[in-house]
Order: structure tokens, then C-alpha cells, then sequence
């Protein structure tokens, strides 16, 4: 019991990490190689993860639908629900890019903020759209009657490892393609890459609509794994900084980075658990705070300190070249 | 209507008040400081310590002034507190952005450093004070004035107002007729050439630093007064306070305090067709509509 209770645990984990690499990657592609400042990530979780649990979900009937409201439910397989989460998160994104992708960065940042807390405010209060503050529960899970319940996580975690490495590498293949050195070449430097005729605009506007679909496919996985989601969980602290500490820490510009920090982050974020439990009682309900408190110092060290994080930024310039 | 106007003129000149210091430290230090919602918080939470902690414990009396809702503690606290955060926010300067300045670090590590401060301020604040909301004197008797039209306002509010128009003019005398106001104004115009004029910017960004964070703390205590005290209060600020900086101009002390009525007022009368918990919201509208039709703000400026 006691090495198969470990293991299950450590699945668990494995599976929360595997979903953060996903957002990772994600806004590894904004940022790391783009220069796009999001910190709105809360936001496409948020919205990747509704979008895939009312598609997957039927409309409630009956006597049901007096107890959860929602707007539609189309009863689709899983698949379809990854993909309609990267298409609604792919589609505010380009909403929010137009009035901010040309202006300075901090424009796209408080944009980001915005539609992360509009997002959790609307789904807290408009009952009638995702059953307001509730949340949506039982939602379905791919393969489900394969295996006994009570194993049905190593499953979860084969189908998150599939799609991480997916993911992986068709940004690893898209960033080595003349698409992604023009990314970088804004990244470095807008005005010469203006220069040499680039469409700064349009280009930004591409890395952030596919690294928020990618986070949208994030919060589907998300949403399936925890089979019940309310607006709650998309906090900013939850769904938006320890990703960026993820990425910061594991070497933003690199993707085996960002897989790296997500599991490194996750391990130490739930190891600090063990930590905080030999507090005292009066102080115990407080731990998450003091548990956040070291992650956000880490990240003011990781900034001065090693701003390149763990791995650094990979050279990577044509997949003819290496 | 009137009535929901006049609470957000009140509510605007809160916000203008840590608009102004953002957009100081916006125009002269040059990045966006996503902690200013927390100075606010830590600005309230500071007088709460003092009010209900160190000023009761060394005998100050608990006697309100006349009919507003708290004494003497509170004229002694709210200084106290402007000060402590001023001083928070240069610390914060020593330890974190004069590392990345000294390392040219490009601005958007600036403005996540920042990020990263309004957290720890917010996790030490959750840590000390609990989730809960949290009030200068719970349960106390609130009585209001009527004014013409039916609008009902309160003292506290009516002084409220009174304070920020005096911290404002100060402010303004400060930055007009002093040297050190005079020189920071001439940086945020341009620092190329303050730089050659011989004006020492370390000391006009400590300046800076401590005005805005002192700004931030009277506004926070001001919405403590007004309303409740909560760990995310100034969370629920940033975006306000950055819509009102952003519509009033980048670097455009006046802007900003047009801009946060402005704010303010919107976000009160639209309380009167959407739920109150929309209010940042509605902040956030304004913002991208602003930001559509006229980037630079309403006062030009530089785009």
C-alpha cells in the first residue's frame, strides 16, 4: 500500500506539473520568444477551461437544469474540447491584441490583468452562463472505462505527456522556422526588425493568439483532470504567477525550460506543503500565504540573480543549421 | 444619480491619489509599478496597526472628532502611515529596481520585480491580518448630512474630499516651487537632459518613490475610511488606477487626477445598472476604449 499510495501521489503531481508545462509553453512563446508581457494567464485558463467543459458536458435537463445553468452544453468528445479551448482563447486573444499589440509593452500587461479578472467576474456572477460561483461539475474524461477508477490518473498522465510533447514540439519546430527568428528579431530589436520590413504588428499578434491557444488547451487539461471547475480557481496567484516563476525559473527562450521549471516549481510548491504542516496550529491557516510569500522571493532572486534561469535561452536558428 | 455622482467624486479622488503617484513613477522612473495597488493596502493595514495597536496601547483616546468617525489615533496613524510606506517603496527601490537598473535590465523585468513586491506585500498583509474584511471601528453609527437633491453623504466622506484636495495643492506647490519638484518635473520631461543639467536622478527617484508610496498610503487609508479594509483592496485598485493614469496622460500629475474622477465617477453610476462587483470591470472598458480611440490619453502628451 504504502509504495503504491507514494506513487499515486507522485502521478498526481506529475499530472498538475505536466498541466503547468503546457501553460509554460505557452507563454513561453509570448514572452520567451516574442518579448509579449501576459500576465493575464489566469484569464485563458479561466476561459480555456469553461470553453472545453461546456462543450463536453450536455445541456442539464429536468430537474437538473434548476440546480446548474448553463449557457450550452454540446455534449462533444474530449478532443473537440481541447481544440474549442485553443480556438476561443486564440479568438479574445486577437480581441485584446488590436487595441494594445501596438503600443508599449505595459499596455498588453494591464490589458492581460483585465480580461483575466472581467473573465472571473462575469463567470462568478452570471448564473445563467456557467452557473455563476457553483461551477461546473462531473465532467467527462477520455478513456474513462478502460481501466478501475482508482488508477485511471496513470491514463490522465499518458494523455498529458502526449500532449506536452505535441506541443513541444511544434513550437520547437515553429520557432526554428523563418516565423520564429522574425519573433526573436522583435524581441530584440522592434525597430530594426520594422527595418527590415517585418509587420511587427501582425507578427506579435500570431505568437500571442497561438501561445494563448496553447494555455487554453492548458486549461482544458486542467478542467478534465479536476472534473470540476468554479471561477475561484483562476486566481492570479494560481493561474498566472507561479507560471511565470515556472518560466522565469526553468529559462525563458527555451523550452526544455519552461517543461523543466514547471516541474521543478510544482515539486517544490507541494514540498513546501511538508514544510508548512510542522507549523504551528494558530499559524497553519495561513500557510498558502507563507507558502507564496517564498515563491514570489524566489522570483525577485531568480530576476536579479539569474535572470536566464536554470537552463538559459537555447541558440537556436534554423532546424536546417543544427 | 446625483447621489451616486457625489460618492464617485469621493471614490475618484481615492483613485486619483494613487493614480498621481503612479503616473509619477510611471513618467520619471519609467516603468509600470504593478505594487502601487498594494501600497494602498499596506497604507491601510499600517494605520490599522497604529490605530488599534501602538496608539491605543500607549493611551491616546478613542474620542472621535465631532461626527466623523474617528479621533485623534487616526491623525496620528494616517501621517505615520504615509511615511512608512514612502519609506517601503524607496526600500523596495534599494533592494530590487536599483539591482535591475544597475544591471540594465529591459523594462518589462522592471515591471514583473514589481509584480512580484505586490505579492510579498499582499502575502505578509494576508499573513499578519487574516482574509477577512476589516474595519478602523466596526459597527459604528454612521450618521449622514442631507444635502440638496436628496444626496445623503456622510462627514467622513465630505472630509475625505477635503484631504485629498489638500494633499493635492501641496503636492502641486511642491512640484512648481521647489528645487527637488522642479528637477523632478524636468525628468520626467526628459532625462537625457536632466542627466546633463547636472541633476542627480538616484536622488529624484528616491523622491519619487517616497511621494508616490505616501500618496498611495493616504488613498488606501482614505478607502479604509470610506469603506472596509480587505487584502485585495488594492488589487481591485490596480486597474482603476491604471485606467485613470493611462487616460490622463502618462507622466500628467493632473491627468491623473482627472483621470481617477473621471474613473470614479463612471464606476459608481454604473453601479446603478451592473452588480458593484463589476466596478474594476467597467474600469477596464474605459481603458480599452481609451486606449482604441486615443492611446496617448486626453492630456497628448508623449504617445
Amino acid at each position: 500500500m504504502e509504495i503504491g499510495g507514494i506513487l499515486a501521489y507522485l502521478v498526481s503531481l506529475a499530472i498538475m506539473a505536466g498541466i503547468y508545462a503546457v501553460f509554460c509553453l505557452g507563454l513561453n512563446i509570448q514572452w520567451g520568444y516574442t518579448g509579449l508581457f501576459n500576465i493575464g494567464i489566469a484569464g485563458f485558463f479561466c476561459i480555456g477551461a469553461y470553453a472545453s467543459a461546456m462543450i463536453t458536458t450536455p445541456k442539464p435537463t429536468g430537474l437538473y437544469a434548476h440546480y446548474v445553468h448553463q449557457i450550452f452544453g454540446l455534449n462533444l468528445p474530449f478532443v473537440m474540447g481541447l481544440l474549442g479551448a485553443a480556438l476561443i482563447c486564440g479568438i479574445v486573444a486577437f480581441l485584446i491584441g488590436i487595441p494594445t499589440l501596438r503600443l508599449g509593452e505595459d499596455y498588453l500587461a494591464i490589458s492581460t490583468i483585465g480580461i483575466a479578472e472581467t473573465f472571473r467576474l462575469i463567470f462568478n456572477n452570471e448564473h445563467w452562463l456557467a452557473n455563476g460561483p457553483r461551477g461546473l461539475m462531473g465532467l467527462p474524461q477520455p478513456f474513462q472505462g478502460l481501466v478501475d477508477p482508482k488508477h485511471y490518473n496513470y491514463i490522465y498522465l499518458i494523455i498529458i505527456v502526449i500532449i506536452v510533447v505535441i506541443v513541444y514540439l511544434s513550437i520547437e519546430r515553429a520557432i526554428r522556422s523563418p516565423w520564429g527568428r522574425v519573433l526573436r528579431a522583435i524581441r530584440e530589436d522592434e525597430l530594426s526588425a520594422a527595418m527590415s520590413g517585418k509587420d511587427i504588428f501582425h507578427f506579435k499578434m500570431q505568437s500571442l493568439v497561438f501561445g494563448s491557444m496553447v494555455m487554453g488547451i492548458g486549461g482544458a487539461l486542467y478542467a478534465h483532470y479536476t472534473k470540476a471547475i468554479s471561477p475561484d480557481v483562476f486566481t492570479p496567484l494560481y493561474g498566472t504567477f507561479i507560471i511565470w516563476v515556472m518560466l522565469m525559473a526553468g529559462g525563458s527562450g527555451n523550452n526544455k525550460g519552461a517543461v523543466l521549471g514547471a516541474y521543478v516549481i510544482w515539486f517544490m510548491w507541494t514540498g513546501t506543503t511538508f514544510m508548512t504542516n510542522l507549523l504551528p496550529y494558530t499559524l497553519k491557516a495561513r500557510a498558502p500565504y507563507i507558502r507564496f510569500l517564498l515563491i514570489m522571493i524566489l522570483l525577485e532572486i531568480i530576476l536579479i540573480y539569474r535572470p536566464r534561469g536554470l537552463l538559459g535561452e537555447e541558440k537556436k536558428v534554423s532546424k536546417l543549421v543544427d | 444619480m446625483a447621489e451616486l455622482f457625489i460618492y464617485g467624486i469621493v471614490l475618484g479622488s481615492i483613485i486619483s491619489l494613487g493614480a498621481i503617484g503612479l503616473t509619477l513613477v510611471y513618467g520619471i522612473i519609467r516603468f509600470a509599478n504593478f505594487a502601487h495597488g498594494d501600497f494602498l493596502t499596506a497604507g491601510a493595514y499600517i494605520a490599522l496597526f497604529m490605530v488599534t495597536g501602538v496608539l491605543s496601547w500607549i493611551g491616546i483616546p478613542d474620542s472621535n472628532f465631532g461626527s466623523l468617525s474617528f479621533g485623534w489615533r487616526m491623525a496620528l496613524a494616517f501621517p505615520f502611515s504615509m511615511l512608512t510606506v514612502g519609506c517601503v517603496a524607496i526600500v523596495l527601490d534599494r533592494v530590487l529596481y536599483r539591482k535591475l537598473r544597475q544591471k540594465g535590465s529591459g523594462a518589462v523585468i522592471f515591471a514583473m520585480s514589481s509584480l512580484g513586491a505586490a505579492f510579498i506585500i499582499r502575502m505578509i498583509i494576508f499573513i499578519l491580518w487574516g482574509a477577512d474584511s476589516l474595519f478602523y471601528r466596526p459597527g459604528i453609527m454612521r450618521p449622514a448630512l442631507e444635502l440638496p437633491l436628496g444626496i445623503k453623504i456622510r462627514p467622513d466622506q465630505i472630509l475625505i474630499l477635503l484631504l485629498v484636495v489638500f494633499l493635492i495643492t501641496l503636492l502641486h506647490f511642491f512640484l512648481q516651487n521647489t528645487k527637488m519638484g522642479k528637477a523632478m518635473r524636468a525628468t520626467a520631461d526628459n532625462m537625457e537632459l536632466a542627466l546633463i543639467s547636472g541633476i542627480d536622478t538616484e536622488r529624484i527617484i528616491i523622491w519619487t518613490w517616497g511621494i508616490g508610496g505616501a500618496l498611495a498610503a493616504a488613498g488606501g487609508i482614505l478607502y479604509g475610511i470610506d469603506v472596509q479594509l480587505h487584502p485585495h483592496m488594492g488589487w481591485n485598485f490596480l486597474i482603476p488606477l491604471f485606467a485613470a493614469t493611462i487616460l490622463g496622460s502618462i507622466g500628467n500629475m493632473y491627468g491623473a487626477l482627472i483621470g481617477g474622477l473621471i474613473i470614479g465617477v463612471a464606476q459608481q453610476v454604473s453601479t446603478a445598472f451592473l452588480l458593484p462587483t463589476y466596478k474594476p470591470a467597467v474600469a477596464f472598458i474605459i481603458m480599452i476604449v481609451i486606449l482604441l480611440i486615443r492611446p496617448q490619453g486626453i492630456f497628448g502628451g508623449r504617445s
